[in-house]
């Protein structure tokens, strides 16, 4: 009885515009683009590092596109989106991502385009409105690789697969909210993920030169087995899975500036995050006792508080020309282990950092060439440094950009 | 319990009269918010979207635009893929039913113009084409008048109690303009055939309008910045086809056309895009005041 009221709303609330636009003239019912566009990312690169790569001491949620791996040419991320109206009422998108030897489903969601009033309902697969970078795809980044606050915690992206309700108010300064139910696309076994988010999202102008965005983001997520990399005691890396609960409180903030609000010659970008996230469940490390570690297959509780933040600043000199810098840092925390791990596990005593600066050239809004560099102490061992060049272009009619 | 409903009644009215004095346009560009403000006087708050100086090609969907999008009840837009970078954002972020594509509240006035340099194909090896034509559909006039009939009828639509107010600002604009269109084209007879560089196509419906010849583009393809080398081959062009003036947009770095302007010695004019692009530049009568007077200047 409840769901038949609640079916006959949902349908009157989106027949309604119907009716009302019945009268309307045919011109003016489409834009001019062809309907699904079809876009293609192609994105390749050469990079080369000395270090390991790999974050020690967190527990990546999800995981990464070759994060830190894939040394010299690869084909690092192609994607390819297919998306329109469907009707007066919805509108959807797919979004494969194609690394070399695989094919992940990014991105599959449909939309309401007509319930009006400010609200949108979105479900499927889709890149969750947490946070800043978050729904920013990898084709649009700044830099060649995901900051360390992200990668370190949530995997490249939080991506859900669920329903999602976000609402605009009806205010002169930008303020929305936004729910999402689901599941992290991300796990293996997705059997029981319970992910819960929550945001908010403010924004607005000061003056004609400067547009800016500021979010408090919340996210709960169930964890089932999730995997990671740990240096134990006696100083030999462990591999560690973790089950339990994980809670995110994110806060992000991006300013944009350009003269007389004309980003065509020059403008500036000052973006930053910060993340904040706890665990709290059970740990299992693996044997490594065989390598003179000391992690003998234990299980016990496992509790940790971990924050991450980056800074970063676009500045866009010349019509073509950008050059970009980043900083990254971790704070591993406080970690309580249960008391089986007294000896195996302590407090990590380093906090992993990273700066980069990156110069791009973009010959038109379709193509770009990036120079990135990288000295990152993302492991206890000592320095790294990366060198990354890019290629990122594309194909086919293409989505605007967000903000 | 009669006087308890009357006043129900006026309280309601009270309440709902705000929202009701005024329909809330957002104007992509400027010259389609001075067309709003003609046609609608004081019936509708009208706010454009990006500013004069801005190059309408690229804006960003940023958050106070969403806002704005948000409460419109009509977004008055070019369409013909001007503003494809940013308002299919605008209209599925804001949430707004009122102004979605299909809907009475979404006009785009390039559906009622008829479109000029409509290419045979499209391919982006040829810059920056627009598959159903050039936007700048504004710097003709007389697309003016096409627009003002069109915006009157959505007006129409959307608020069918002011109806013969519309109606009556539409007559009047139309016949205002058609007076100053024959002022202009008298004031621009020595204009005819004139040949000029243009940096972007930008100018195409105004040369177009006033017969006026664009031999040369500083752009090697639509929307791609000249390189000194391309410039150096615009100015070897220059030289055998002579031409009057280079002429740019105020929103355009005026770099391009100075340093041909130095070389070829002709004069290198910056031209209002739209309204509030240049000081004479008020409205949309001061916009064709203000063009054919730095064009008469230039061709001096």
């Amino acid at each position: 009885m409840k769901h038949s009221l609640l079916i006959t709303t949902l349908a009157w609330t989106l027949m309604a515009p119907l009716t009302a636009s019945a009268q309307n003239d045919a011109a003016g019912a489409t834009t001019d683009a062809s309907n699904p566009e079809i876009s293609l990312i192609l994105q390749g690169r050469y990079f080369n590092t000395d270090g390991e790569g790999h974050i020690v001491g967190f527990l990546p949620a999800g995981h990464g596109h070759g994060e830190g791996s894939g040394r010299g040419f690869t084909l690092d991320h192609s994607e390819l989106a297919v998306g329109g109206s469907i009707d007066p009422y919805f509108r959807g998108l797919a979004l494969f991502a194609i690394a070399a030897e695989e094919i992940e489903t990014e991105e599959a969601w449909i939309q309401t385009t007509s319930i009006g009033g400010g609200v949108t309902i979105k479900a499927g697969r889709y890149l969750s409105g947490i946070g800043y970078t978050n729904e920013i795809h990898p084709h649009a980044w700044d830099f060649a690789d995901q900051n360390l606050a992200y990668s370190a915690t949530l995997g490249e992206h939080h991506i859900h697969d669920g329903v999602q309700l976000k609402w605009v108010a009806p205010t002169p300064v930008f303020l929305e909210f936004g729910v999402e139910k689901g599941q992290g696309a991300n796990w293996v076994d997705r059997s029981n993920m319970g992910s819960h988010a929550a945001y908010v999202h403010v924004g607005g102008d000061a003056g004609e030169s400067v547009a800016w965005r500021g979010g408090v983001s919340y996210l709960r997520l169930r964890a089932d087995d999730r995997e990671g990399d740990f240096d134990d005691d006696n100083d030999v890396e462990t591999e560690v899975s973790f089950d339990g609960k994980s809670e995110y409180w994110m806060l992000d903030f991006v300013l944009k500036w350009a003269p007389g609000g004309n980003a065509r010659d020059r403008n500036f970008k000052i973006q930053g995050e910060f993340l904040r996230r706890l665990d709290t469940g059970e740990l299992t490390c693996e044997d490594n006792t065989a390598d003179g570690g000391a992690c003998g297959g234990i299980t016990d509780t496992y509790r940790a508080r971990q924050t991450g933040w980056y800074l970063q600043g676009i500045y866009q000199f010349a019509p073509r020309w950008r050059a970009g810098y980043r900083f990254d840092r971790l704070n591993v925390g406080t970690l309580e282990f249960g008391p089986g791990y007294a000896g195996v596990f302590s407090d990590p005593d380093f906090v992993p950092q990273r700066n980069t600066v990156m110069v791009d050239f973009s010959p038109t809004e379709f193509s770009r060439f990036r120079v990135q560099w990288a000295r990152s102490s993302i492991t206890p061992d000592g320095k790294d440094t990366q060198v990354a060049l890019q290629y990122v272009h594309s194909l086919g009619k293409h989505g605007a950009h967000r903000f | 319990m009669k006087i308890l409903v009357r006043f129900a009644l006026l309280w309601v009215g009270l309440v709902a009269a705000p929202a009701q004095a005024a329909i809330n346009v957002l104007a992509c560009e400027p010259e389609w918010a001075a067309l709003a403000q003609e046609i609608a006087g004081n019936k509708a708050r009208v706010t454009s979207a990006t500013t004069p100086n801005q190059d309408p090609h690229r804006i960003e969907a940023r958050p106070s635009l969403i806002a704005r999008a948000r409460v419109a009840d009509l977004v008055i837009c070019t369409g013909a893929e001007l503003e494809i970078g940013w308002l299919p954002l605008l209209l599925s972020e804001s949430g707004n039913a009122r102004i979605r594509p299909g809907a009475p509240g979404y006009l785009e006035v390039a559906r009622h113009v008829p479109l000029i340099e409509k290419p045979d194909t499209v391919d982006r090896s040829m810059g920056d084409v627009h598959a159903s034509g050039n936007p700048h559909l504004h710097l003709d006039p007389r697309n003016l008048i096409l627009a003002a009939g069109a915006l009157s009828a959505r007006l129409v639509q959307l608020d069918a109690s002011n109806a013969a107010w519309y109606t009556a600002r539409t007559k009047d604009f139309q016949a205002r303009m058609s007076t100053a269109i024959e002022r202009w084209q008298g004031q621009a007879a020595a204009l005819k055939n004139v040949p000029v560089a243009v940096h972007h196509k930008t100018w195409s419906y105004l040369l177009v309008w006033l017969e006026m010849r664009a031999t040369v583009d500083l752009e090697p393809k639509p929307g791609v910045d000249p390189s000194v080398a391309y410039l150096g081959q615009v100015l070897n062009q220059i030289k055998t086809t002579p031409v009057k003036m280079v002429l740019y947009a105020n929103y355009f770095s005026p770099r391009a056309s100075q340093w041909l302007s130095e070389r070829a010695k002709v004069p290198a004019v910056q031209l209002p895009y739209t309204v509030g692009g240049s000081p004479g530049a008020r409205d949309l009568f001061g916009l064709f005041d203000d063009l054919i007077a730095k064009l008469l200047a230039g061709a001096a």
